[in-house]
């Protein structure tokens, strides 16, 4: 008991000194940094929702710390054809947007590639013409993450080549075996049934997919810090794949219930039919919204409380944002997880419900 | 001004019925557990995916007052 509380209290006075000295350096990088367009910077001008929003987006580099930062390969294709070059170039020494010469003259304005004119300003219309397929933060950390999943499972795979499935586990595969069998039985065989096996590995996939990086998200340095699965992009991507398996996979039984749903009067299923086809859109869109929402919101959360720091410009208000802080990363630790199960649980149900053959029970439950 | 202030008071009403609905959800979880407490593992998985529908519920309510408050914003 003695030792853990004085854990904890060495655990608070460090991190009271790391924000001190965090505050120390932001302090100093406000005091260097004169943009003329910026307001005229004093202490207390702190732009939290900006600083926020900031990390929520998706970057053309990759932030490590104070002004270092890795370039990351930009792809854009315009009517002239593709162009490759590196992100370094679109910002000058003290990362202000510079212009870069290409086959049109590029500038960052607010995270985006803009076509400019000669005298700097935006020109809108041949913006328009910009396809961006850059590798950002965010796709350089799905890169990532499928790299860590492949040397993962690959080496998994491997031991079971080796030892078969009736040995007893060994090394990472005892903590991935459990998992794979939660996902089986927790996930596949209640809402799939019989069929659980064909969808394992779209189920596995999703469910690893997600949690990986969701759990890399929330590493605040260098690997991690990419805020991917909140971003609706992503989601909808994955969200797409579960809604063109339901949909290809679909029964007779499926189509039925969505256009001509049996044993209503016929006014009701005329009524019926419209709000059922939207059902069909709606659930995908849910899912999306659902694990974007759920994350970008946990990250904001975690900014939030450590911009209190700086709102207040007390180092006293460390004392309380940063244990906030931690008891909020841990509860984002069971919402990752959460939100990976509840995807590929979602998506086991939506399959599940589309690939029932035969209806001797009507438990419908909306879910939205 | 008033526009960020609206979208908070959105945000606020989100989350008064995301905090109903859990609230239920935990009653209904522990009574459960309560009377049977064998069945206590399914029951607390069945927990968990219904909190976390209601919560999205409420993540979708806040998420449209962050876009209403960028919006009206400008």
């Amino acid at each position: 008991m003695m030792s853990k509380s004085v854990k904890s209290l060495l655990v608070a006075v460090f991190s009271l000194f790391i924000i001190f000295n965090s505050n120390v350096s932001f302090a100093q990088e406000n005091g260097k940094e004169h943009h003329p367009s910026e307001n005229t910077e004093h202490k207390g001008d702190f732009d939290v929702t900006g600083f926020i929003l900031d990390h929520v987006k998706d970057h053309h580099s990759w932030h490590l710390w104070g002004h270092t930062s890795i370039p990351l390969p930009v792809i854009i294709k315009t009517d002239k054809g593709f162009e490759f070059f590196s992100s370094s170039k679109l910002s000058g020494e003290h990362h202000e947007p510079v212009v870069y010469q290409g086959n049109y003259a590029y500038k960052l304005v607010e995270g985006k590639i803009k076509i400019v004119n000669a005298d700097g300003t935006v020109n809108e219309e041949d913006s328009k013409k910009v396809f961006d397929i850059s590798i950002t933060k965010n796709v350089a950390s799905m890169f990532l993450t499928v790299l860590l999943l492949i040397w993962i499972f690959t080496g998994v795979a491997r031991a079971y080549q080796k030892t078969g499935v009736k040995s007893a586990p060994k090394g990472f595969q005892s903590f991935i075996e459990p998992i794979i069998l939660f996902v089986r039985d927790e996930v596949a065989k209640p809402y799939l049934g019989h069929q659980y096996a064909r969808f394992m590995p779209f189920l596995l996939t999703i469910f690893f997919f997600i949690w990986i990086n969701n759990l890399l998200g929330l590493v605040p340095f260098f690997p991690g810090g990419a805020n991917l699965s909140g971003n609706i992009a992503f989601t909808l991507a994955l969200a797409l794949f579960t809604f063109i398996i339901v949909n290809v996979n679909g029964k007779k039984d499926y189509w039925k219930h969505i256009f001509w749903m049996p044993g209503l009067p016929t006014p009701m299923k005329i009524f019926l039919m419209p709000i059922e086809v939207l059902g069909v859109f709606i659930k995908p869109i849910s899912l999306t919204i659902r694990l974007f929402a759920n994350i970008t919101a946990g990250h904001i959360l975690v900014m939030s409380l450590i911009s209190l720091i700086f709102i207040f410009e007390s180092v006293f208000a460390s004392a309380m944002a940063v244990p906030f802080t931690v008891f909020i990363s841990v509860i984002e630790l069971l919402v990752g997880f959460l939100q990976a199960f509840i995807f590929a649980m979602l998506s086991a149900l939506y399959i599940g419900m589309a690939i029932e053959e035969h209806h001797d029970h009507h438990e419908d439950i909306p879910v939205i | 001004m008033v526009v960020g202030s609206v979208a908070a008071i959105g945000a606020g009403l989100a989350a008064i019925g995301a905090g109903i609905g859990i609230g239920q959800i935990g009653k209904g979880a522990v009574e459960g557990i309560a009377r049977q407490p064998e069945a206590a593992n399914d029951i607390r998985t069945n927990m968990i995916v219904a909190a976390a529908l209601v919560e999205a519920v409420s993540l979708f309510a806040v998420v449209v007052a962050l876009l209403g408050n960028s919006v009206g914003a400008q």
